[in-house]
């Protein structure tokens, strides 16, 4: 922390910044050829490309399940559910170009390992019931947030995560069907779909970032309102929505800690175990690398697909051409 | 080959018979045929839209934010074209 006082703007800077802002708590919505901050534009270039990132990798631990199906009606929403993810991905993507950036440079940041992504994605899909435990809890949390980031002040954003939500609430149920099966079934599919109740529980309480505390970008967040709730508020609602599901299907949640506040009306929970998080996020989790790698040569594979793209457009326009 | 990610296309889609073409969003396509079928897959997953328009980003012109004054202010002070600026007797039922 430095205590070297920010350097004046220009009065006209200052006066832009304030109608922004007045703008922004007058509830309107920011435009792409609006006059934004700096630091707004970049905040959102972070988080918008980080979304969309998580999108993409985020086929990949589902991908890894669509060949083992067990049957072709789960074999079929999988594959629609992929496919939405990628969709997903494009949105974001489109939104974050509104803000002048190329897709091409994000892509390459991802493939790199320079770009972050959701850390949940690092973490193994090691049975048939990972399935459905991420369409109950990583989607259930994604919407969530999403049904709040549907509001953020910035236009192409809050437009994307309509699109989005209307689409992940067929990805929390196919989940919870699954998991419903499972925890219906035989004594050793209830056993594998409670472990794997067990081993996401907490990964997923991650994914709504560090308390809020220790969260460096919220309260700006806040203010210019591309957040509309803390983390720790949302994570909250995850879990009191959580909760009763766990219950109608008669499976456990891993925290010996977790008991109803009748008085707030909350299910207070257990601590975080954020030496994990921090791991998983600077990039050793369980399954980092592999993602990277996987992003990696899925993409130089499909080189092909774009060169042949190129050369039957070459192809049609020298064809029109000639005619 | 490069690893060119094409140029930007804006996406309409028409959500029903008689409903107006909205912008839905955009995709990176090398010829229009292929931003159809991108916007296809990408904007029309669901079984809603009955039309798609594509138009290449760099040929949309648009009015710019500071224009919200001057360019728009000849409709802003003609309350005349709006049905509530007159008055009709008690009691009738105009529409």
């Amino acid at each position: 922390m430095t205590t070297v006082a920010p350097a004046q703007p220009p009065t006209d800077e200052r006066e832009r910044l304030a109608d922004f802002e007045a703008r922004i708590a007058a509830g309107e919505s920011i435009e792409p050829k609006d006059w934004m901050p700096e630091r707004y534009r970049k905040q959102l270039v972070r988080m918008m490309s980080q979304h969309a990132h998580s999108e993409i990798v985020g086929m990949l631990p589902e991908g890894n399940w669509i060949t083992r199906a067990p049957s072709l009606r789960r074999k079929t929403s999988l594959i629609a559910k992929v496919q939405d993810e990628a969709g997903h991905g494009l949105y974001i993507y489109c939104g974050t170009e509104t803000l002048g950036v190329d897709r091409s440079e994000l892509v390459g940041d991802l493939l790199s390992g320079k770009a972050k992504y959701a850390s949940i994605f690092n973490y193994p899909t090691l049975t048939w019931a990972d399935v459905g435990v991420i369409g109950w809890f990583v989607d259930g949390a994604a919407i969530v947030n999403q049904t709040v980031l549907a509001k953020a002040s910035y236009g192409p954003y809050a437009r994307a995560m309509i699109r989005i939500c209307k689409e992940e609430n067929f990805h929390k149920r196919q989940g919870y069907e699954i998991v419903a099966t499972l925890a219906n079934g035989t004594p050793a599919q209830r056993e594998m779909v409670q472990d794997a109740v067990n081993r996401w529980w907490w990964p997923t309480l991650m994914m709504f970032g560090p308390h809020d505390a220790a969260s460096s970008n919220s309260d700006e967040l806040l203010r210019w309102r591309v957040k509309r709730f803390t983390n720790d508020q949302l994570r909250q609602r995850f879990v009191n929505l959580t909760v009763p599901q766990a219950q109608a299907v008669n499976l456990s949640l891993p925290d010996p800690a977790l008991r109803y506040d009748a008085e707030t009306e909350d299910w207070r929970f257990g601590e975080i175990d954020w030496d994990e998080f921090w791991q998983v996020v600077k990039g050793d989790g369980p399954c980092n690398r592999e993602r990277l790698a996987a992003r990696n040569r899925a993409h130089d594979d499909g080189a092909w697909v774009r060169a042949a793209a190129e050369a039957y457009a070459a192809k049609h326009a020298a064809a029109a051409g000639a005619a | 080959m490069t690893d060119t990610q094409w140029p930007l296309w804006e996406v309409f889609t028409q959500e029903g018979q008689g409903a107006p073409h909205e912008h839905a969003g955009s995709v990176h396509a090398v010829d229009a045929e292929q931003a159809l079928q991108n916007a296809r897959d990408v904007y029309a997953r669901r079984g809603k839209v009955v039309s798609l328009w594509v138009v290449p980003s760099i040929a949309i012109s648009a009015s710019t934010p500071e224009d919200v004054g001057p360019f728009f202010d000849p409709g802003n002070d003609k309350p005349y074209r709006h049905p509530q600026f007159y008055k009709v007797p008690r009691g009738v039922r105009v529409y």
